[in-house]
């Protein structure tokens, strides 16, 4: 499957998540953090902090970058990068607001399976 | 030849300006018919705020008067609300039974006000914001005086508040988000603009959400009550929440409408012969409020009914408050991004807040407050998409500072004359500090500041004061002794606090506007340690910032490895029972909990629960009088204790008695870092008091205290304080000493390390000796604990924060696919 099949799901609403705060959503085995930043900008990553898998939906929210709970690894809410002088990445998805209402893109997942 | 018709439905800002557009091209193309709703000419909706506050007056604001309309021969229907468009005659006919024919028609119906559909939202006295009319009632409603209340604390909304309060109203603002303005402003904005308007008296109250406007008995607004139950009397209220395109009529007629009437890039509905205009337009998902835009689109418009093949592309929106003594300027996105920087300027005596957002050397955004004169010169610069890697160094200072060489701070402080003055606060000029630099051999700042007090007291000059050390001293100055905080500010954590206290800051925004942090939001370094402050320097005053907590804290729960929980409850001094045991045996079944272990604080740790298991895990202990142990907190951990004289042969006093009622006091209390204690019955120390942050051990004669203690990366054995009498005595010593370093620790700085820093022997003396001083530290502890002491699983059992343990969706298979 290629990427350009895109697979829209809506997952909720911008006030479900508080601001500088995440929420995760359960595709399968995968689970996925959705941020909202203090803008009310939303972002979504695979769960998975790409050092030792740390839940990213755990951290702190600040500066379009989440610090992972288990060992402060900063990873970029946009790209999934981890910055700084860490090297990795997390998956990212797309995500769409219309209306107040959070739409994530699936087929990266697709693809990546 | 004939004149072609052109008809047009409304008649705002955006049509008048289209049709200077269009008469500066042709004047004679067309006949023009307008219909307006409105009983009047065309005016600056732009200027109501100041006709409402009464420093303009409706004459002054008409744009279009009738000599005009009569000069152009444009025939102005007033009071002709357009009812019906018939597209195959090409007609329309107004609710007034007039009925004109056209060759293009322009729908230009603008916006209606979103009314929130509250109950009581028909009262009378309930209001909009949107015309001359509005004013009218609003202006007619503050000779009566009494209270208004605004519901939006976003432009009009404010700007309608402002108005109201010049107007002798007193006002009150319910704003649903945390901060106002949320959507053109950053939070630090936001914040220096609620300052702002609570200074002119008017009442703002964020996170408000209205539930009902409550009638007086006859149909007239009373009140308005909140969903905390809270209720405000008012006479009016004015709803400010927002505007809706008005595409009612579009729709009715058969264009494509969505949240607008939709067009392309040509203006045109889906009928070709027929443009839409203003803010009802929804162009490329967008619909626009600000005039900007809509004068682009007027000029598109008026080029497309010429035969020209004009396009209009979209708009980025530039917004200015219209509140006089405020100055506040938004453009563009200012959102985050990992590809985007940002400069900040603060200048906290001056009340002054710059943030550009750049993406690729380009400006994509900015928000000024308190200067605003270069917000057009950055709105151009980012209209134009300039690159500006050039002037990037002085880009914040704005247009005076470009151009010439770069200005090199310290050799700008080294060319100030002897009497400049340096620190405002201390009245301290550059000769002063300069001469005891090198009179008393100062190498620190801190020395300057005990010898000349410059920088001694706000802390905003601490940049130039540092700058002159390093004229002085050259290479000898180093001026790395202070370690700031964290990459936001210069800052080290003994100024954070002592600012704090000395210019009452209260909430994280204020911290970060008056000490001038460089970042907009903080970091994950500096935001739980400006959170412990606040909480710790104002415990009934602060509301603590949970996003600014670390997860175990977040969740009152300590996160493993594997994204799992941990979970603790409290065994008060180490005891337990039967009927606890079985309770914590039960719920290991029932929730299978995979391992089960006992602490060194004496007491059971369940480890490997799932998260969302959470709140009934805790719902189950707390049936059996369980409550959170705080294992994860930095605040009051445990209180080890040996059995004392209950058992004990050696036994001297009741350590575990004692053991107990410390930890019932104590419990609850947030600190810089972790906090363990022990209480052991006599020398032989079985409870390990003397590698603890706090122990007592008992003798004959009375407690002996000791503190400072580390038994972790560090290990060291506790020091003395010395020797009381009674167990009250020794609760009283302890929790000052507990107190002492609650207000003078760094986050995350062990006690011992505190201790080292303040010095054993000041602290012996603040405690020991200086009795008022020990009473005003035990004081201000039992002060703290009243708003501290909240079981926080009981909290969460009963719904508190329940988004956190619940994912937001479960997505089945067929919404994956």
């Amino acid at each position: 499957m290629t990427a350009d099949i895109r697979n829209w799901v809506q997952i909720g609403s911008l006030e479900d998540i508080p601001r500088e705060g995440a929420r995760c959503v359960k595709n399968g085995d995968m689970t996925i953090a959705v941020f909202r930043t203090a803008k009310d900008d939303v972002f979504a990553l695979e769960d998975k902090c790409p050092h030792k898998n740390g839940p990213l939906s755990q951290g702190i929210v600040h500066d379009g970058c989440v610090t992972c709970p288990l060992h402060n690894w900063v990873i970029s809410l946009e790209t999934g990068a981890a910055q700084g002088a860490d090297e990795g990445r997390t998956a990212a998805f797309p995500v769409r607001l219309e209306d107040g209402q959070i739409l994530i893109d699936l087929s990266y997942s697709h693809e990546a399976v | 030849m004939t004149q072609k018709k052109l008809v047009i439905v409304g008649n705002g800002m955006a049509p008048g300006r289209m049709l200077e557009h269009l008469f500066e091209k042709d004047a004679d193309a067309y006949d023009v018919t307008i219909f307006n709703a409105e009983p009047r000419v065309n005016y600056n909706r732009l200027m109501l705020s100041p006709v409402l506050s009464g420093e303009k007056t409706y004459e002054d604001i008409i744009t279009h008067g009738d000599d005009w309309y009569a000069e152009h021969g444009v025939t102005l229907h007033k009071a002709a609300r357009v009812s019906a468009i018939d597209r195959d005659a090409k007609t329309v006919t107004s609710e007034t039974g007039i009925t004109a024919s056209y060759d293009k028609l322009v729908i230009a119906t603008g916006s209606n006000p979103f009314i929130i559909p509250l109950p009581g939202k028909d009262l009378d006295g309930v209001l909009t914001y949107r015309d001359l009319d509005d004013v009218d009632r609003m202006l007619e409603a503050a000779k009566r005086g009494g209270r208004a209340i605004v519901i939006g604390g976003g432009l009009l909304g404010l700007e309608a508040a402002a108005g109201l309060k010049m107007q002798g109203m007193e006002v009150t603002v319910l704003h649903l988000m945390p901060t106002l303005m949320e959507r053109q402003l950053d939070p630090a904005a936001g914040f220096l603009l609620e300052t702002e308007f609570k200074r002119r008296g008017i009442d703002v109250r964020t996170k408000a959400n209205s539930h009902e406007i409550v009638d007086d008995g006859t149909g007239k607004v009373k009140a308005i009550r909140l969903d905390d139950g809270t209720e405000i009397e008012a006479g009016i209220v004015v709803m400010a929440v927002g505007i809706r395109p008005s595409a009612d009529l579009a729709k009715a007629v058969g264009l494509d409408t969505n949240r607008g009437i939709l067009v392309g890039d040509d203006m045109r509905t889906s009928d070709p012969d027929i443009f839409a205009l203003g803010e009802c337009v929804e162009h490329r998902g967008m619909c626009y409020g600000l005039v900007a835009p809509l004068y682009e689109m007027a000029e598109v418009i008026a080029d497309n009914l010429l035969e020209g093949n004009a396009d209009y592309t979209g708009s980025v929106t530039a917004t200015k408050l219209k509140v006089t003594g405020v100055d506040l300027y938004s453009a563009g996105d200012f959102a985050e991004g990992d590809d985007r920087e940002e400069i900040v300027l603060r200048d906290a005596t001056a009340g002054v807040y710059k943030r550009l957002v750049l993406k690729d050397n380009r400006i994509i955004g900015a928000v000024l407050y308190g200067e605003t004169s270069d917000g057009p010169w950055f709105f151009d610069l980012l209209k134009k998409g300039t690159d500006v890697s050039e002037m990037r160094e002085t880009l914040i200072f704005g247009q005076a500072y470009q151009g010439g060489a770069p200005l090199d701070p310290t050799a700008a402080v080294a060319a100030l004359p002897d009497d400049a003055e340096i620190c405002g606060c201390n009245g301290v000029c550059k000769g002063k500090i300069v001469a005891t630099i090198k009179e008393k051999g100062l190498t620190t700042l801190d020395g300057v500041r005990a010898h000349t007090k410059a920088s001694n007291s706000c802390g905003t000059c601490t940049g130039l004061v540092e700058q002159l050390m390093q004229v002085t001293l050259g290479d000898a100055y180093n001026p790395a002794t202070v370690t700031p905080m964290c990459g936001c500010t210069p800052l080290g954590h003994s100024e954070v606090r002592r600012l704090i206290k000395s210019k009452e800051l209260k909430t994280i925004p204020a911290v970060m506007q008056e000490l001038e942090w460089t970042t907009s939001g903080g970091c994950a370094k500096c935001r739980p340690a400006l959170n412990y402050y606040l909480v710790s320097d104002w415990p009934d005053e602060y509301a603590d910032d949970y996003q600014s907590r670390f997860i175990n804290e977040r969740v009152h729960a300590n996160i493993q490895k594997d994204g799992t929980y941990s979970v603790v409850p409290r065994m008060w001094g180490g005891m337990t029972s039967s009927k606890e045991l079985r309770a914590i045996a039960d719920v290991v079944d029932k929730f299978d909990i995979p391992a089960v272990k006992c602490t060194g604080g004496q007491r059971i740790d369940m480890l490997g629960i799932r998260k969302e298991d959470l709140p009934a895990v805790w719902a189950d202990l707390g049936k059996a009088g369980f409550v959170s142990g705080q294992a994860y907190a930095k605040g009051l951990r445990t209180v080890k204790t040996c059995v004392g004289t209950d058992w004990c042969r050696f036994g001297t006093q009741d350590s575990t008695g004692l053991g107990v009622k410390l930890e019932k006091f104590m419990w609850g209390s947030w600190t810089p870092a972790k906090l363990k204690m022990a209480v052991s019955g006599c020398p032989r120390n079985c409870a390990e008091a003397t590698c603890k942050d706090i122990g007592i051990i008992c003798v004959d004669s009375g407690y002996e205290i000791h503190f400072a203690g580390a038994a972790g990366l560090d290990i060291k054995g506790t020091e003395v304080l010395g020797l009381v009498k009674t167990e009250d005595e020794a609760i009283e010593y302890v929790a000052a000493l507990a107190q002492m370093y609650r207000e003078q620790g760094h986050y995350l700085e062990r006690i011992y390390k505190w201790a080292k820093r303040i010095g054993y022997d000041e602290i012996r003396r603040q405690i020991m000796d200086d009795a008022d001083m020990r009473k005003a530290y035990f004081d201000r502890f039992v002060f703290s604990q009243k708003f501290a002491q909240v079981d926080p699983w009981s909290e969460r059992v009963s719904g508190k924060d329940k988004h956190e343990f619940k994912p937001m969706a479960v997505l089945t298979k067929e919404a994956a696919e």
